[in-house]
């Protein structure tokens, strides 16, 4: 890896510097969301369908008013006096807010109290009393699509089926010729199974409209501060101006909290209509069945190869399942995000890729969940495939890959689905992570183990995200292209402030982000607050999600100060005496070319620039930067897990994984490799045992900590991580972000390696989660 | 009903509802928002204290259960001298990301190092799994809390 | 998320908390580590208008083997259990396995005895075993094996106005040995499958007396007599207990849920049942 330029007090690009937001947070002095007590707060409860599809006769909150503490039951009705029953969501459909006609998912909205106490407006939700006509509940995309289907969508106009969308994309007839020409043609059927980010921290919100002045304060668990202003303003009418979003410390997001929930809008319609602050925090039960659930792709795959292990083409056919409103949060271009990355790593001439989304009685959500749009779904199926079709060629999947690969000097390469990946060493990074877990000595092991009866599995994935949206030709949301922005401010006596459009929510932004600053300025990171998450005080940007951080905000930041950089050395030049083209600045200090004696630090010229100026030049030193990236940036990784599993039982256990990640020039290496234990984990935890289900009734299974299963440091398996640096050609300083990379990357690595220990029975498919009962039965299916 | 709690050793009474759960107790009544509130089943651990040393999960415990006894939560991690080596540890670990987890997990690395001056990977693991974090992936929280312990046992072999 | 409005009498002795029981009707409900009641209520699925809080009561916190029998008291905490030096075979090897560390630093074992959750560890271990259970109600003390105590999913035979005070679990006086194989899905999940084993070997190294249980495959924790009569007087073997486990398979009746199949989960069991009871016997050889 690439050694620091700058020295460790000053702590610039590729040091493993401490993370300023630590402070705080080890002293329990973070300022949550829940942690907000403005005076005279009231409380919101929500009451929630408990069936997943009826149609409501009535509401009777008569008891529930008259409880003592009790100030307003909010129903579908009373928004809808104020037009606010529906709302739009992120995809183009509408969501209701509160329901008024029917319900179409257990869990979904019906009305709220609010009241002095949490607990007195809990009590209060057991008082109303709602009339539920049952209406039979659809519980499957494909369900939902056959024909005669009760309409789940009656309220919508031109509706008349359960299709929320339709999307094509690739080249149907180059890829027919390609099959046509296949020695043969490997499938894989698969489901990525419905799941959920569940930060440790649910969403909530302070909504505090002063009915006096119309100011609407609202602190807000958002990763998108600046995006949902600007919807807040669209949707409740607000005037924006008078809008301000908070969004404090947040307690994880991984997309959860992008979209803007039903809550959010009661509440703020609540504090509007009745003068006081409204607070609403979900409970890990609300969280789970009824906001931002993830994936739920029914993926056909078929890859077309010759007998020497070429891959000549890829046809998938995909079925999503939308629940009851399609609310992806997503480019408003793609129907079905960037699931069209699906020919990974490999080059090959054509592909067509055929989507179409159902309604059905299930929580809507469709985020991206520590995911790129989609990506993540495409990774897995691509590195599944690829796996199978090494099985049928009869060659190792190791050297599937490495016939198959993009090469290092292909780069950049346009994809059969038009993206153009920026960087990459393919190879290399597979190789190392071979040479790491010892695979040839695996691969002896693996067959003396099945010998004696015990089955050990090797499973690899090859990963590239496409992350950072992204160039504003192609991307943007509700209209709002996604650009990010920095505005840096350098004080008198050579400190600094940054103010970003994105938001950390656990990231590190506070120390990575003063670290592009202090490698570009030389002022020490340590000397440069970063400030983030209040619209009033931060410039203006789409968030954080989608890895967009680094590869947007973080070029931004880099951009502003290079920008003062230019400043600062004329201002140098001026007070050295010298040409403006002489100077030099390197780790904070500007010298004269070829008198090295000559010199100011950062800190005089930023006390200059207040006080001492070239003539003609205007005080002060700061500036803003909107960036609006040229292109994506592509992060890759080999993802090597080896298990054992218990062929009595099905019970499997990872023994090793080795994960290698190239996400370009590391700002902070500490920090880089802390999110990529974090998406490991939750690789591992979807690849394992973390899903929702629902039974035929259309309850939601997976609705709580007891039965949505996040692994605990006992489950989750150590990681050996490796690295290259590969810098993206494109972004200015090299980074390619990293944040969802390990959770895009790893599932199909250890469901890979499962099958790995029973590919010799015949086995090609265990749907994730891979669950012992799914394993075992498998292996009796095939023998 | 009166309830008198010391929290980090100053005493607290304060007339509750005997529904009151010992975590809303402390976040609302007391105003101590280091403690935080993670699930509804019991499961997450965000929410732990130590109740007379032990840790448990305060949203599972009524105020009143609590009555009489000493209370330490995040806020009082930190001593007349400084910082508990558990909360530099976890800053020179890396061993929190977005922090939410961050008090439950200190506060049971610490009161296992009170026990168990070397504990091992597995027993870190394993006394730590009654706590949830979804940022991590718990490498360095395991790391922190060992370096914690290593840290302590210096400082008591010097002294 | 928060539980409904109750009265909450705080016991000082097990008399008052009888009484208390008697005062509140059916309304009261004692409340021990209350890690399944305070979630329950938390829930809104249990609504007690008295909770009788029996955690200040004296003289209940012991763990100590008594006339050949182990003794656990009414506020002995899991994880007690785990730390103690008394215990043995399936009681010792059940107790890391219950719930996870911290509930185990409240939740009681006599609790998780009292609340028959067909999922709960104990009551199968207590079964191996052949544990009695000691309850005290306004008519004085009385003992009650366990087989008569559970009578079915969350349900006993403990009287409405009575506590459980304690357990009291024979002590083998020769070689013995005892497993729980607990299948879960994570820490702090109950079982999908367990299974508690218990062997006792005469001098000839014959088995002397078996004890064969099982956790959530049935309504309720299942002894599986037939398969501890078929053991008693055989000498250990894989084939015997290969045997036993088909049994212990016949006697599980699990359902199809997300945990996993129902075909699988007795496969399970017959897998857990042979390794639990060579686990048992070689505990035993070795003891
Ligand atoms: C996250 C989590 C995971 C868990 N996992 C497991 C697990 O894997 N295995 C397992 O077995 N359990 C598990 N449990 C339950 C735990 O073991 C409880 O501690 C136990 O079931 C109840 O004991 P308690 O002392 O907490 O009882 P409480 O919750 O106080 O009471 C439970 C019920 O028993 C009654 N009761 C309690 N004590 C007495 C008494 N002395 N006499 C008469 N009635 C009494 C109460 O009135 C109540 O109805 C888990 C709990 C949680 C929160
Ligand atoms: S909030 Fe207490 S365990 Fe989750
Ligand atoms: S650091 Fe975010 S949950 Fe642990």
């Amino acid at each position: 890896m690439v050694a620091p330029t700058t020295p460790a007090e000053i702590g610039g690009i590729g040091h493993s510097l401490q993370r300023k937001e630590d402070a705080r947070l080890i002293e329990g002095q973070g300022n949550f969301l829940d942690d907000i007590d403005l005076p005279n707060t009231l409380h919101m409860a929500i009451l929630r369908s408990p069936l997943a599809h009826a149609r409501i006769n009535g509401i009777d909150s008569e008891a529930a008013m008259a409880l003592d503490g009790v100030l307003a039951v909010v129903t579908g009705d009373l928004m809808d006096q104020h037009g606010l029953a529906w709302m739009p969501t992120l995809s183009g459909d509408t969501q209701a807010v509160l329901a008024t006609d029917k319900v179409r998912y257990q869990g979904q909205e019906v009305a709220a109290v609010i009241a002095t106490d949490p607990y007195i407006a809990t009590d209060a939700l057991e008082l109303i009393e709602v009339d539920y006509e049952e209406l039979p509940p659809i519980t499957t995309p494909q369900q939902s699509l056959e024909e005669g289907a009760a309409l789940i969508r009656d309220e919508k106009e031109g509706q008349t089926d359960n299709l929320a969308y339709t999307w094509e994309t690739g080249d149907q007839g180059a890829t027919e010729e390609a099959f046509a020409k296949a020695d043969r043609v490997v499938t894989l059927e698969t489901h990525y199974p419905r799941s959920h980010p569940a930060p440790l921290e649910t969403c909530g919100i302070v909504a505090d409209i002063n009915s006096v002045t119309g100011q609407a304060t609202i602190y807000m668990t958002s990763q998108a501060p600046h995006a949902h202003r600007t919807l807040f303003a669209m949707v409740a009418g607000l005037p924006e101006q008078n809008i301000r979003i908070v969004s404090p410390d947040i307690g994880g997001g991984f997309g959860n909290k992008v979209p803007i929930y039903p809550g959010y809008v009661v509440a703020t319609a609540a504090s509007l209509l009745i003068g006081q602050p409204v607070k609403w925090v979900e409970s890990r039960t609300e969280n789970l069945i009824s906001t931002g659930f993830a994936r739920d792709y029914y993926m056909k795959g078929e890859l077309a190869v010759t007998d020497e292990g070429r891959i000549l083409g890829l046809r998938v056919n995909m079925l999503s399942d939308q629940g009851a409103f399609y609310s992806d949060a997503q480019p408003t271009q793609f129907r079905a995000g960037l699931f069209h990355v699906v020919t990974g790593s490999y080059d090959f001439p054509a592909a067509h890729i055929d989507c179409k989304g159902a309604f059905t009685n299930k929580a809507p959500g469709g985020v991206a969940y520590r995911c790129s749009f989609r990506i993540t779904e495409a990774s897995y199926l691509i590195e599944r495939l690829v796996q199978n079709a090494a099985y049928e060629v009869g060659i190792d999947p190791a050297e599937m890959r490495l016939r198959n690969f993009i090469q290092p000097e292909q780069f950049p390469y346009e994809t059969a689905t038009g993206f153009v990946y920026d960087s990459g060493d393919y190879p290399t990074a597979l190789r190392t992570a071979m040479d790491e877990v010892g695979y040839e000595d695996l691969r002896r092991e693996q067959a003396e183990a099945r010998a004696e009866g015990r089955l050990i599995g090797i499973g690899i994935a090859h990963f590239t995200e496409a992350v950072g949206a992204g160039p504003s030709r192609t991307y943007d949301i509700a209209g709002l292209k996604m650009i990010d922005s920095a505005e840096l401010r350098v004080h008198p006596t050579g400190k600094a402030i940054l103010k970003l459009g994105v938001k950390t929510q656990g990231q590190g932004h506070e120390t990575t982000f003063a670290q592009i600053v202090a490698e570009v300025l030389g002022i020490p990171a340590n000397d440069i607050k970063v400030e983030h998450g209040d619209t009033n005080h931060t410039p203006y940007g789409l968030g954080t999600y989608a890895s967009r951080s680094t590869p947007v905000g973080g070029a931004a930041t880099a951009v502003v100060a290079r920008k003062l950089a230019d400043k600062s050395k004329k201002i140098a030049a001026h007070l050295l005496e010298a040409a403006d083209e002489d100077i030099e600045l390197a780790s904070g200090v500007f010298s004269v070319a070829g008198s090295p004696d000559r010199s100011v630090t950062i800190q005089d010229v930023a006390l200059a620039a207040y006080t001492n100026l070239p003539e003609g030049m205007e005080y002060g030193l700061e500036d803003v930067t909107y960036y609006d990236p040229p292109n994506l940036t592509y992060p890759y990784g080999s993802y090597i897990v080896v298990v054992e599993v218990d062929p009595d039982t099905g019970v499997w256990q990872v023994q090793r994984m080795v994960a290698l990640d190239d996400c370009g020039v590391r700002i902070n290496p500490m920090i880089v490799e802390g999110q990529i234990c974090g998406g490991l984990t939750e690789g591992f935890a979807m690849s394992a045992m973390q899903w929702i289900t629902f039974d035929e009734d259309g309850n939601c299974i997976g609705a709580n900590f007891m039965d949505y299963l996040v692994p605990t440091a006992w489950e989750t398996p150590r990681f050996e991580l490796l690295a290259t640096e590969v810098p993206s050609p494109h972004h200015p300083i090299g980074a390619k972000g990293v944040g969802e990379s390990a959770t895009v990357g790893s599932p199909a690595a250890f469901v890979n390696a499962v099958i790995d220990a029973v590919a010799h029975l015949g086995v090609r498919n265990i749907d994730m989660p891979v669950l012992p009962d799914r394993v075992w039965a498998a292996i009796e299916e095939a023998s | 009903m009166e309830v008198n709690i010391t929290i980090n050793g100053s005493e607290h009474a304060s007339d509750v509802e005997p529904r009151t759960l010992l975590v809303d107790h402390i976040r609302r009544t007391v105003g101590l928002t280091g403690t935080h509130v993670g699930c509804d089943t019991t499961s997450c651990g965000a929410c732990t204290v130590l109740m007379d040393g032990t840790p448990v999960k305060a949203c599972t415990v009524l105020a009143a259960q609590a009555d009489g006894s000493e209370v330490t939560t995040v806020e009082g991690l930190k001593g007349a001298d400084g910082l508990h080596p558990i909360q530099s540890a976890f800053t020179d670990d890396h061993g929190l990301q977005c922090g939410f987890c961050t008090p439950g997990m200190m506060l049971v690395g610490a009161s296992l190092i009170a026990e168990n001056p070397d504990p091992s990977d597995d027993e870190v693991r394993w006394a730590i799994s009654g706590n949830l974090c979804r940022c991590t992936g718990y490498i360095n929280i395991v790391k922190a809390i060992q370096t914690a312990a290593a840290r302590v046992a210096e400082s008591s072999n010097g002294s | 998320m928060f539980p409904s409005r109750f009265d909450l009498v705080v016991a000082q002795t097990v008399a008052e908390a009888v009484e208390a029981k008697v005062d509140a009707g059916e309304g009261g409900r004692f409340l021990a580590g209350g890690q399944s009641l305070i979630p329950m209520m938390k829930m809104r699925v249990a609504f007690p208008e008295t909770l009788i809080d029996i955690n200040r009561i004296g003289g209940l916190d012991a763990i100590e083997r008594a006339n050949g029998h182990l003794r656990v008291g009414a506020l002995v905490r899991h994880a007690d259990v785990v730390a103690s030096d008394a215990t043995f075979g399936a009681v010792a090897s059940a107790a890391p396995w219950v719930a996870d560390p911290l509930v185990r630093n409240r939740g009681t074992m006599c609790g998780s005895v009292a609340h028959c959750d067909p999922e709960g560890d104990w009551n199968s271990v207590l079964f191996a075993t052949g544990a009695d259970v000691i309850a005290q109600g306004p008519g004085g003390e009385r003992s009650i094996s366990i087989a008569d105590f559970v009578d079915g999913a969350f349900t006993s035979t403990l009287g409405e106005e009575e506590l459980v005070v304690g357990l009291r679990i024979p002590v083998p006086s020769g070689r013995s040995g005892g497993a729980y194989l607990k299948l879960e899905r994570k820490i702090g999940d109950y079982a999908t499958v367990a299974v508690a084993s218990h062997l006792e070997l005469d001098d000839s190294g014959a088995i002397s007396a078996a004890g064969l249980a099982l956790t959530s495959v049935n309504p309720i924790n299942t002894k599986v007599g037939d398969a501890e009569a078929l053991m008693v007087g055989q000498q250990p073997s894989e084939e015997l207990f290969a045997e036993a486990a088909e049994l212990a398979a016949a006697a599980a009746e699990p359902r199809d849920d997300v945990r996993g199949t129902a075909a699988w989960k007795r496969q399970v069991v017959r897998t857990y049942t042979k390794r639990g009871l060579a686990a048992a016997a070689q505990q035993a050889e070795g003891s």
